[in-house]
């Protein structure tokens, strides 16, 4: 097929100055943003993005991407568009890596092809071809942001659990951060773990930490308490905010059976005095 | 049919299941305990079942209602060493087991029995026949 060979052999015999017109190019285009990139760093995408992409043409033509040898094509891309996605691009300046090629090819292959009919079938041709890779680079780029934002809610979620030892048989829970069914029942799993490792009796859920108690994590602090109840331990729920406490009587929900004061302080005074200790001024 | 051997020490009944409950077991228990409490007029209620992994909810109802029961027969009831994926369970299922009161270890809950039952003036092995 004389249409299928003329674009990459355009590509493979002008790949020099498609190159550095290329890379030009998106110099101009990611102008502001050139900080974010090591020197050299694009001109050795570009390059090794044009050397895959001249054989990918040719052994699999233009009809689809998703074959088997454009394979290292899409594998380059995915590696480029994640870097990217880390290095804090945006979707739209990712994407131009392989969109601001397309005006580059054209112009070769108005060079090259004069026949002008072939030269329409070549230029949508390679239309096609860059716009379902761009496609393809936008999509691994969100996937990229996904795990990024799936690795950070993880990291969040174990950071943000400890469970405190304040005093032989005195346990506290300082919890910052919105509470919601998973990261409930990560806490509640660690609290009881903690209550038998360290056989307390009594536990403190300090909430200073949590922006809004709805009804709904009103009901997760609830569950956590009765939980540990169950195990055997009491819980105090303390560091309530006037606004908090003002909320969760509007709301309507019923703590009246879990004991909450309102500082660290307070609940940690009642809990030394529950395994019978006092705290006395020296002398 | 398995039954579940229920020890008595003083004015209190130590129960501590040791193998995974069937409905039939947990019904069985439940009768030959009410029975104990009135044949030693028992005061106190100890069931051990930190060796339970799983508690499904009829065993969950069952406690609630055995704690109820020994109540009206005037006898406290506490449930000790209770499994933490154990608490989750039940508390997802919402048994709170509100009228049962729990321990962390067998010594605990004795502790916990001891100072509601024995007042002043009350010896230990009063209540024996």
């Amino acid at each position: 097929m004389a249409g299928k060979s003329a674009l990459s052999d355009v590509v493979q015999k002008n790949g020099r100055e498609i190159l550095s017109a290329w890379v030009q190019r998106q110099q101009t285009d990611l102008a502001l943003r050139n900080n974010l990139l090591q020197p050299g760093e694009l001109q050795q995408q570009a390059s090794d993005f044009l050397t895959a992409f001249g054989p990918a043409i040719e052994r699999g033509g233009t009809d689809s991407t998703t074959g088997e040898a454009w394979s290292p094509v899409r594998d380059l891309l995915s590696t480029i568009s994640r870097s990217r996605a880390r290095q804090g691009f945006t979707p739209a300046e990712t994407a131009t890596f392989v969109f601001s090629l397309k005006r580059i090819l054209f112009d070769a292959l108005q060079r090259e092809v004069k026949d002008s009919t072939q030269l329409a079938d070549e230029m949508w041709k390679a239309s096609v071809v860059l716009d379902d890779l761009g496609l393809y680079t936008t999509e691994t780029y969100q996937k990229g942001r996904e795990e990024i934002i799936n690795r950070q809610q993880q990291e969040l979620m174990e950071l943000s659990t400890p469970v405190v030892q304040l005093w032989a048989g005195v346990l506290a829970l300082p919890l910052i951060g919105t509470l919601d069914s998973a990261r409930t029942q990560v806490v509640m799993e660690s609290l009881l773990q903690s209550i038998v490792d360290t056989g307390s009796s009594i536990a403190i859920i300090d909430i200073t930490g949590v922006p809004v108690v709805d009804t709904l994590v009103a009901q997760h602090l609830l569950k956590t308490v009765a939980a540990a109840r169950l195990m055997g331990a009491d819980c105090i729920i303390s560091g309530i905010r006037p606004q908090i406490a003002q909320t969760i009587v509007h709301l309507g929900v019923e703590i009246s059976d879990v004991m909450t004061k309102a500082t660290l302080a307070d609940a940690f005074a009642v809990a030394l005095t529950r395994v019978g200790l006092a705290i006395v001024r020296k002398g | 049919m398995q039954r579940i051997p229920i020890l008595k020490m003083g004015p209190y009944l130590l129960v501590s299941i040791q193998v995974d409950m069937d409905d039939r077991t947990a019904m069985a228990l439940q009768d030959d305990l009410m029975e104990q409490i009135v044949r030693h007029r028992a005061r106190g209620v100890l069931i051990d079942i930190s060796a339970l992994d799983v508690v499904d909810s009829f065993i969950g109802r069952m406690l609630a209602d055995t704690a109820a029961m020994a109540r009206v027969l005037d006898a406290d009831t506490v449930v000790v060493g209770m499994q933490p994926s154990v608490a989750i369970t039940l508390v997802e299922l919402g048994l709170a087991l509100t009228g049962v009161r729990s321990a962390l270890n067998i010594e605990r809950g004795m502790d916990l029995l001891r100072s509601r039952i024995e007042g002043p003036g009350i010896a230990d092995g009063h209540h024996e026949e």
